[in-house]
């Protein structure tokens, strides 16, 4: 017999593999069309923009674009002495261009950043330029100004001819490419962003450690308890987690404030005189104090659900056996909350290290992070492409974060509730 | 928590150090919600107890603020609160719409890239939310829905969406797929099947979704702050400039509001959250 015959066909003649190959196909189809539009939806309005914000952090074509033909002429200039009159040509008849376009004013700025004393320069030779002859572009320009002779300022244009750059990502952790292309460290009295990154990282590993100091006993309460106990007391854990976060941060305000319940409570305790009452707002400690509240919620339903599956015989087990119930408790009971630890460390130190209504609330000047220094750019300075830069610094910290959680819990463990 | 009668006297004082501790981080979880209410009735204009509030003297209460919140002039109050109505419910609908059906498919044994589609869907629950809120930003911007509701709603479902992939998926990981295969071998077509078995069953995991997405939504504030005009404020933008400008009390009448609605929303997601632990033992 040959092996066609032994094919077990379905019912109208075709081979079952085949037939089964198709339904399976037919699944496979029908499963993607259901998460189709979600995942459609997803990748226009949020993955993609995300992309957008990456080519806004490095683009740098607005130079490039308003100087075509200077970059071209300058391309066989090694940039040690004055550049050739084609390059003095070729950067006035852009300039010209520019000046009838009136976006000249652009042009100043954008190289004001690479190198100061652009603007002046600049507008002197708008002014004089209309009386220009024709030909030996060199001396004309050069004539306008002393700093046209001056071989740093070409320089300083030749720098800005990639469409690419690196520049935000440096500026982002305070660095720098000098005058000779190499990467510095900005002095140190005008550094601000280390010490953001440094703060927001501290800040999110202590909040993330005092939630879990605080977590711990409470979710072991919860779980041990009976349920008509522990039902009760889980409305402390979810009532402030439904709770808005504005609220939650407007009665850190009052609470912290320097005439607050706090303060009120000690001086009346006699912990601190009346005149002298300490700022607890406005700095790190209020950061601190109203970050740890608004976050615990997250670190105890995690320990919460993995506390509950612990069956209480094993720790009898462990006691039984001879261990104290310091050493059953560490020995048995303590190694198997490890997942939930993790999950709601993780979960906590990712939500903390975006952080930025209450920061920006209760934070002031020292207590603010890296984020309140991204909806800065965004809304004052309207450096989008800085803000850009920093956000995916931040995103790429918090991926790195998420895919040791995936690596250690699994995605597929998140519990809301 | 009675301990056994031969507790050695330190594990006893332990325990009640213990107790200590956990009465001490209920009392920090709870009590500054607490401290809203009393003030939202204060008499005067300061933020802390007066002194008549301290007597328990009934003149120094009074419902000044919460007239205030809803007949004061030029005050924000109503408008925001419709804008955070609708942009909430319809934001919530998009997602619970978006999410259950995407839920279904994820739930497909047959499902292609599980792993990379899950992970891509719920991410805007993972990316910090300045993050999102920049790239939502840009988006709206160039599609020119930057300062309208409709842009607000996209973004909330965005959002929202991650929270109801999650619960969905949730209850169906405990659902019978037998059901709905008796119901199509019994002649039912599949839209009937999902109306008639499939979601009724998974009902409470649907709602308790959507009770996310409506929180995220109304609560939302990093988001709607880059994409918000004049006319589109919600309560948690004028919040916001409330609690960044000036400390009004009118803000506290809000948030005594707003604690009570979340009430009723927490005690509406346990009871489904029990209605439905219940139905997945009767299935086991």
């Amino acid at each position: 017999m040959s092996s066609e015959t032994q094919k077990i066909l379905t019912t109208d003649g075709i081979p079952l593999e085949v037939s089964l190959k198709k339904a399976e196909r037919k699944n496979k189809i029908k499963a993607f069309l259901l998460v189709a539009p979600l995942l459609l939806f997803l990748l226009i309005t949020y993955v993609f923009p995300i992309g957008d914000m990456l080519m806004r952090s490095v683009d740098d074509k607005m130079v490039t674009n308003m100087l075509p033909k200077t970059f071209k002429a300058m391309e066989s200039w090694d940039g040690k002495e004055l550049p050739p009159e084609e390059v003095f040509e070729a950067f006035y008849f852009d300039y010209k261009l520019l000046v009838e376009k009136k976006t000249f004013g652009k042009l100043s700025t954008q190289l004001n950043y690479t190198k100061n004393g652009f603007k002046t320069i600049l507008k002197k030779l708008q002014r004089k330029m209309k009386k220009f002859e024709d030909g030996n572009y060199k001396e004309q320009i050069m004539a306008v100004h002393p700093r046209w002779e001056n071989v740093e300022y070409w320089r300083a244009i030749k720098r800005r001819a990639p469409a690419y750059t690196s520049q935000k990502y440096l500026k982002g952790i305070d660095m720098y490419k000098n005058e000779d292309g190499k990467i510095v460290d900005v002095p140190e009295d005008r550094q601000i962003h280390r010490i953001l990154w440094l703060r927001t990282l501290e800040i999110a590993f202590f909040v993330t450690l005092l939630c879990f100091l605080m977590a711990y006993p409470i979710a072991h309460l919860l779980a041990t308890l009976p349920m008509k106990y522990s039902n009760l007391l889980m409305i402390c854990v979810l009532l402030p987690f439904w709770t808005s976060l504005l609220v939650r941060t407007a009665s850190w305000m009052i609470l912290l404030q320097q005439q607050g319940v706090v303060n009120d409570f000690f001086v009346f305790i006699g912990l601190v005189p009346d005149d002298a009452r300490p700022e607890m707002m406005f700095n790190k400690t209020g950061t601190y104090v109203a970050m740890t509240q608004i976050l615990l919620p997250f670190m105890v339903l995690p320990l919460y659900s993995v506390m509950k599956t612990i069956s209480p015989s094993l720790m009898r087990a462990g006691k039984s056996l001879g261990g104290t119930p310091f050493v059953a408790f560490w020995k048995v009971y303590f190694p198997l909350t490890i997942p939930g630890i993790g999950a709601g460390c993780l979960l906590v130190f990712i939500l903390a290290i975006g952080y930025y209504i209450t920061p920006a609330l209760v934070g002031g000047a020292s207590g603010t992070l890296i984020s309140n220094q991204i909806a800065f750019h965004m809304k004052s300075t309207l450096d989008w492409s800085f803000a850009s830069a920093m956000g995916l610094m931040l995103l790429a910290g918090v991926l790195a974060i998420y895919w040791v959680y995936n690596k250690l819990v699994g995605i597929d463990n998140i519990k809301l509730g | 928590m009675a301990l056994p009668k031969y507790t050695e006297p330190h594990y006893r004082i332990w325990h009640y150090v213990y107790l200590f501790i956990c009465t001490c981080v209920f009392f920090f979880l709870i009590a500054p919600l607490f401290v809203i209410f009393p003030l939202s009735f204060n008499a005067e204009e300061f933020l802390s107890f007066s002194d008549g509030m301290k007597r328990l003297d009934p003149d120094a209460f009074s419902l000044r603020w919460y007239k205030d919140m809803i007949y004061g002039t030029k005050n924000p109050w109503g408008l925001a609160a419709k804008n955070s109505f609708i942009i909430a419910i319809f934001a919530t609908l998009g997602s619970v719409l978006l999410g259950t059906v995407a839920a279904l498919g994820l739930s497909s044994r047959h499902m292609p890239y599980k792993g990379l589609v899950m992970a891509t869907l719920i991410s805007p629950m993972i990316v910090p939310l300045i993050i999102s809120g920049v790239a939502i930003f840009f988006f709206m911007a160039k599609a020119g829905l930057a300062a309208t509701h409709t842009g607000i709603v996209l973004a909330h479902i965005i959002l929202g969406t991650p929270f109801v992939v999650i619960t969905v998926t949730a209850t169906l990981s405990g659902f019978d797929h037998s059901v709905t295969r008796a119901a199509s071998s019994l002649g039912s077509d599949p839209v009937n099947t999902f109306m008639k078995i499939t979601l009724p069953l998974i009902l409470p995991g649907v709602i308790s979704g959507g009770l996310f997405a409506f929180v995220t939504s109304f609560d939302e504030v990093v988001v709607v702050l880059f994409l918000a005009g004049l006319e589109n404020t919600t309560i948690p933008i004028q919040m916001w400039t409330g609690l960044r400008e000036q400390l009004s009390p009118t803000i506290l009448a809000v948030a005594t509001c707003l604690i009570i609605l979340s009430t009723l929303i927490l005690v509406t997601a346990e009871l489904l959250r029990r209605r439905s632990e219940r139905l997945r033992g009767i299935n086991r």
